[in-house]
């Protein structure tokens, strides 16, 4: 009992928390955006393999970290444009679509990285994303070690969980999303181009899932290796409905997630002579599970999500 | 220009749809495999001899294709029903463990004839077993099986991981993770002597065969395809809805964990964590090149296959990254979503 409040009270714990969080808060942030234009982002879990990939290649070809950022924030942006041209202006199914930009984000990203990065017992390293520590807040006791030393780009995700929510409750272009988001066709007869709504949110919203994947390869680890993604996009994609399509909430939701996440590791190191380590690392899974039959019927979705606008057609 | 809703679809643009996506798909690749400084014209040709070339590369390629035609007829019956199934990968992988659990045990002394029918219909349950989670929570909480059943992949995974280092771990296997062999009664005949493959392809064919006649023939087919079109629809002409989609999905997971059981049986004879190359996945894209038809499925998951076995030859001789063929696959998926699209819209000026 006293080592779990140990564990519970040592700045470390929390510090994890944040650090895990950071990839689900742009990738949940992201799929947010996406869904409450009416367009689910299945590419999520490919475009975070792509953003991780082609951040760590820039960085390993000289470029600055935040030129990494950027190239996998631009990439992202590059494929949800392909998921909106197929799923806004063909109106495609978009489960399907995505699972397809999905499938083809993440091998294009292991062929790239192998045609760059030729295999190698142990894989290539950059230098990562160093800890800010924020004057004077860091000189706090406990919280301050905890909270105010991570690096930039974490930071930079928990600004964005706060600008996303003045920009889609407080701006007239959050009003033009949601409303794209609950009936086209009524925001269409107020003047919004409904299409050009769903393309801005889609490339922004990739652009996002991209940022998350490159704090992976750039922050969280400093190498890539295919498979490290881990179903971090999925689990984004259970935390859209957790979160109610709130970007507030979705940063709550994706920091609660990650204290358990970083909670589970630290019970791993505890227990694990006693109970095998898969245990834990299925808990994510499982979490994000129930956490979608929790929230599933409560939630209230976006009217139009997943329904093709084509203009004159019903 | 503007899309204009075709009055029908023509029947032949439908048919030669897949080759024009798998065309399409293969130039775009053929622009990566340029820029990556080979000669575009040699690398398919290679992968086509490496898929083809000789009796070992053709077999290699049937093996292959094997557990893909099972997945992909996976995806295609619940596609079909609109049920999205993305969780064939791990209901491959309780398949394969559960084969590997009974075969290995107590039933392993039992004659072929009697256990290897057992072993199919175990993989099966347990691949049914996996899918109707995500269905139940669909129909009692509505939560989308997508992200569940994709979720589940991943514990599907670890599961096996759990089993294989601890109570089904080989201790003959100098330490590595893999499970106990399965014993040589449950252990598939081979098709053509002097190659790995095994009469797993016949029972998959017999499966696509067999769920096409079901889809054509019978009522369940019927009302599948009512629930896939319209469950409003179906529901106003008596289609019982639920009844139909947990049917779908123990039709669908069944066909995954049977995958698994073969794959097991007809290759390795034991389960590590990388038994399936993503099966699960390329079954998806399957499914969706043979436009959900199950006979089409086995012509599908044959270029699938021969992509990846002949992919190894050719990145070997000029040293293209073999990623290339799940780069190709999944551009496949993609064009093969516009070509659909394209027999159901004309493109109007």
């Amino acid at each position: 009992m006293t080592a779990l409040f140990d564990t519970l009270a040592s700045a470390g714990l929390w510090a994890a928390t944040l650090r895990i969080a950071t990839p689900l808060i742009f990738g949940t942030l992201g799929a947010v955006l996406c869904e409450r234009s009416g367009v689910l982002n299945l590419g999520i879990e490919g475009i975070m393999t792509f953003g991780a990939m082609v951040g760590w290649l820039t960085v390993f070809n000289g470029g600055d970290l935040w030129a990494g950022m950027l190239a996998a924030a631009l990439a992202g942006a590059a494929f949800g444009l392909l998921h909106a041209l197929l799923t806004v202006t063909l109106g495609l199914s978009q489960h399907v679509t995505g699972l397809g930009i999905t499938l083809f984000a993440s091998s294009l990203s292991y062929f790239l990285f192998r045609l760059n990065v030729p295999l190698a017992s142990s894989p290539p390293t950059i230098e990562p994303f160093q800890p800010l520590s924020i004057p004077f807040l860091s000189d706090l006791p406990f919280f301050g070690q905890a909270v105010f030393t991570q690096t930039a780009p974490t930071y930079l995700a928990i600004l964005m969980a706060v600008f996303m929510t003045y920009v889609i409750f407080r701006t007239p272009l959050g009003l033009a999303i949601r409303m794209t988001g609950e009936n086209p066709h009524a925001a269409e007869a107020q003047g919004i181009n409904p299409v050009g709504i769903r393309y801005g949110t889609i490339m922004v919203g990739s652009a996002l899932m991209g940022t998350g994947g490159a704090f992976l390869t750039l922050s969280a680890f400093n190498s890539f290796f295919p498979t490290m993604v881990q179903g971090r996009g999925w689990i984004c994609i259970a935390l859209v409905v957790f979160a109610s399509w709130r970007p507030g909430r979705a940063l709550l939701g994706a920091l609660l997630f990650a204290f358990f996440d970083a909670f589970q590791l630290r019970l791993q190191a505890a227990l694990g002579g006693i109970i095998p380590y898969q245990i834990f690392l299925m808990i994510p899974y499982f979490l994000s599970i129930a956490a979608l039959a929790v929230m599933a019927r409560r939630a209230r979705v976006p009217q139009a999500l997943m329904q093709p606008y084509r203009r004159g057609e019903r | 220009m503007r899309l204009e809703r075709r009055s029908h679809r023509p029947l032949f643009l439908v048919l030669v749809s897949p080759l024009i996506a798998i065309a399409a798909a293969l130039a775009i690749a053929g622009i990566l495999i340029a820029m990556a400084g080979a000669p575009v014209l040699e690398a398919y040709w290679r992968i086509g001899v490496g898929a083809f070339g000789s009796r070992l590369a053709a077999t290699e390629t049937l093996t292959r294709a094997t557990p893909l035609i099972l997945t992909g007829l996976a995806a295609a019956v619940a596609f079909r029903a609109r049920l999205w199934n993305i969780g064939a990968e791990g209901q491959f992988y309780v398949g394969a463990i559960t084969v590997a659990a009974l075969g290995s045990g107590a039933l392993s002394s039992l004659p072929g004839a009697v256990l290897i029918p057992i072993l199919f219909a175990a993989g099966a349950l347990a691949g049914m077993v996996l899918m109707l989670l995500p269905l139940w929570l669909r129909l009692r909480f509505s939560v989308d099986e997508v992200v569940t059943s994709l979720l589940l992949n991943f514990v599907a995974v670890l599961f096996v991981s759990l089993l294989i280092d601890g109570v089904l771990k080989d201790p003959l296997a100098f330490g590595w993770p893999q499970s106990l062999p399965v014993g040589d009664h449950a252990l598939l005949p081979k098709l053509i002597a002097r190659s790995r493959l095994h009469i797993g392809l016949a029972v998959a064919v017999a499966a696509a065969v067999i769920i096409h006649l079901v889809q054509s023939r019978t009522v369940f087919g019927m009302r599948s395809r009512a629930a896939g079109l319209s469950p409003a629809g179906a529901v106003f002409a008596g289609v019982p809805f639920g009844r139909t989609l947990v049917m779908v999905a123990c039709l669908s997971g069944g066909l995954a964990g049977l995958s698994g059981a073969i794959e097991v049986m007809g290759v390795k004879g034991y389960v590590t964590t990388d038994l399936s190359p993503g099966y699960g996945y390329s079954g998806i894209i399957v499914a969706m090149l043979a436009n959900l038809h199950p006979v089409g499925v086995i012509a599908a998951t044959v270029f699938t296959a021969a992509m990846f076995v002949g992919a190894d030859g050719m990145s070997r001789a000029l040293g293209i990254p073999s990623y290339i063929a799940d780069v190709t696959v999944a551009l496949s998926l993609l064009t093969m979503l516009i070509a659909l699209f394209l027999t159901q819209y004309r493109i109007r000026r």
